[in-house]
């Protein structure tokens, strides 16, 4: 009884942080705002309408979240588990690179296979470069932090200057268009789709500014699968108490250096999946700043969500939000880089604000000893 | 044959020193920053928002030193912000240190468009004065990294307030039973590491160019920070490995490789730091409390 009050008690807690956060960010926005001689409330109004104005821009919101749920994920996973993965952004770009590039090499596979093929092949491409800091923690005693930075770079490297100068066929930064059986399904091809194209109300979705693809909804499956893991199987109590305390969990029996890997390789796939759904649903391609930082705010997205699989879903789709939004703004004449501002910002006010729990913990402990 | 003598030619040798400046300046920072206890990845950010200012004071009168100046401040400023967030209210170093990043990237892109109405690249602006060595020409900046490389490792094991910050990064709780103020030289340690940093982004913007472009430290924050991993949190360690990886982006840029395609070598100081990190050239340990936040009357 009074265990499940102080879980329900925790939720608000940490709800109510990651409220507060954005909106003290949101206020400190607004001196930015102020810099550029523009109205706050009609610039902040852009914004809003920009994100949730219209259908379509709602649509858009969930497109632009897409990659910010699933990188979230990809840093939340690692940090249930005690690490702490910056190494989104490699694991994306490798993901995204080997699903396009498996995108065009295929050319005679039916859709049903060549689809998962290039996701699964984005996907083993994301955890392999996620689970070798993983597995240098665990052998090695690497420090995971320094060595997906170094990683990531490492995929820079390799993906946007080397690969795509070999493998381009003209000035466009980006590896050869895929072919159309290994796209992933569009909201605005359904109307004309053989088989969705029956439902009702499909032809909703017929605008062509709407970009929202089926990522969307693999990124949902996702977030919860790995809910499911985290707090529903042996694996996931095993992650979470080398996370709490790897000596005490390893006294128990379970061995921290295979969490370690098998938590850094879930989250290099997820970051895989990331880069394979930008590459084969948004940019029919692997392209150069494909990656957008994402890796990076993915970051923010998880701590937003507080590193809960269903909370990183709402973290993602209110930085999508911002993303969606910030387009609007710069119509207003805010640039729309004040996006990135306000992004950081939470980061700070999110990070900050965890002493507040820590000022509970301690009042608590207190009067337990009273 | 070619490609060796190439290699080993005395501009080369000469051109890594001044690609390893923003390197060694930022490494020191990061020895600042990290021998007192304080995680810090926000060096990246750091110099890049230091680029931005150098550029924007060089432009106001016109004299460049104003641009070093403006770099300092504002490479005192996230450093202040990192200090706030970690040492006062104790949060996630690498967290911060990644919000601090993407803080540079958007500050300076929207700080272009509001300050010089451009999107991507600053004016001109006023430039450092160099001075040639074997007709090489190098910035003031690069001199100034190679003087400080000997006073910080002077301050670090000569005097007493280097030992105090030693200490503190190594076993706070010890520090405080002897009266130093842990948290508030942590506070002046990462004060002093954005300072240095910002100084890097100087030589970026009004040292080695002249105008500053979006995104224009490119990852060099990270490779200072391997620099200073490499080193082993060693001033002179720093500069050695600092070396080693301009002269890598020197031999990136300017030498042709019959098999290795020079997108490639850039990468190769990361590769590099995995191995270090990895022990294979003997273990390369942090300061022992680094990345803990310290609350008096625990531990």
């Amino acid at each position: 009884m009074g265990n499940r009050w102080e879980n329900i008690k925790s939720i608000l807690i940490n709800f109510g942080i990651s409220l507060l956060s954005i909106v003290v960010a949101l206020i400190f926005g607004i001196f930015f705002i102020l810099l550029t001689e523009q109205s706050p409330v009609s610039a902040y109004q852009a914004l809003y309408q920009g994100a949730f104005g219209s259908f379509s821009n709602i649509l858009n919101t969930l497109w632009r979240s897409t990659p910010l749920i699933l990188t979230g994920l990809a840093f939340a996973l690692p940090f249930r588990a005690g690490l702490i993965n910056i190494g989104a952004e490699g694991q994306l770009l490798m993901g995204g690179f080997a699903a396009g590039v498996a995108g065009y090499y295929f050319t005679s596979l039916p859709g049903f296979i060549h689809l998962p093929l290039a996701i699964f092949i984005g996907m083993l491409a994301g955890a392999l470069w996620g689970g070798l800091p993983g597995m240098l923690k665990a052998k090695f005693g690497s420090n995971e932090v320094i060595t997906t930075i170094m990683l990531n770079h490492i995929a820079i490297a390799l993906t946007i200057n080397y690969g795509i100068n070999q493998l381009r066929t003209s000035t466009r930064m980006a590896t050869p268009r895929i072919e159309s059986s290994a796209a992933l399904l569009r909201f605005k091809e359904l109307p004309s789709h053989p088989f969705w194209g029956k439902l009702p109300f499909v032809e909703l979705f017929a605008h062509p500014g709407i970009r929202l693809h089926m990522n969307f909804i693999l990124a949902i499956i996702t977030a919860i699968i790995l809910w499911y893991i985290l707090f529903k199987t042996t694996l996931g109590y095993e992650l979470r108490a080398v996370g709490f305390n790897a000596d005490g969990a390893e006294y128990g029996g379970i061995k921290p250096g295979k969490s370690m890997f098998v938590t850094m390789f879930i989250g290099g796939a997820v970051a895989g999946l990331a880069g394979a759904g930008e590459a084969l649903g948004t940019h029919l391609s692997f392209m150069s700043g494909m990656d957008a930082g994402y890796g990076f705010t993915g970051i923010a997205v998880a701590l937003i969500g507080q590193t809960h699989p269903i909370g990183v879903i709402f973290g993602g789709l209110l930085f999508g939000a911002l993303n969606q939004g910030g387009l609007e703004m710069q119509f207003a004449g805010v640039p729309s880089e004040i996006v990135n501002i306000i992004q950081a910002l939470v980061i700070f006010f999110v990070a900050s604000l965890q002493i507040l729990k820590m000022y509970l913990r301690k009042r608590k402990e207190k009067e337990g000893v009273e | 044959m070619d490609t060796i003598k190439q290699m080993l030619s005395l501009s080369l040798i000469l051109a890594s020193f001044r690609f390893a400046t923003p390197l060694i300046l930022a490494a020191l920072g990061g020895i600042f920053s990290e021998r007192s206890g304080v995680i810090n990845i926000a060096l990246e950010g750091m110099m890049l928002f230091g680029a931005f200012a150098a550029a924007y004071g060089s432009s106001i009168n016109g004299n460049p030193w104003t641009g070093v100046l403006f770099a300092i401040i504002a490479g005192l400023m996230f450093g202040a912000i990192h200090a706030l967030v970690c040492v006062i209210f104790k949060a996630d170093q690498i967290v911060v240190g990644t919000g601090i990043n993407i803080f540079a990237t958007g500050l300076t892109i929207f700080l272009l468009q509001v300050l010089f109405n451009v999107k991507g690249t600053s004016p001109m602006v006023a430039r450092l004065p160099f001075m040639r060595v074997f007709d090489v020409r190098f910035s003031v900046t690069t001199y100034i990294a190679i003087i400080l490389v000997p006073v910080v490792w002077y301050f670090f094991f000569k005097t007493s307030w280097g030992l105090r910050i030693r200490s503190i990064g190594e076993h706070p709780a010890a520090a405080d039973t002897l009266g130093i103020k842990v948290n508030r030289w942590r506070f002046i340690s990462v004060l002093i590491s954005g300072a240095l940093a910002g100084l890097a982004g100087a030589h970026l913007s009004i040292g080695d160019g002249s105008a500053f472009v979006r995104e224009m430290s490119a990852g060099r924050g990270f490779i200072a920070l391997a620099a200073m991993i490499f080193g082993k949190w060693h001033p002179v360690g720093a500069f050695g490995a600092a070396m080693l990886f301009g002269y890598a982006e020197a031999v990136a840029v300017r030498v042709s490789f019959p098999f290795i395609p020079s997108e490639l070598i850039s990468a190769i100081p990361y590769i590099l730091t995995i191995v270090v990190l990895a022990g294979f050239f003997g273990k390369s340990t942090p300061p022992a409390a680094d990345g803990e936040p310290y609350t008096k009357g625990e531990n």
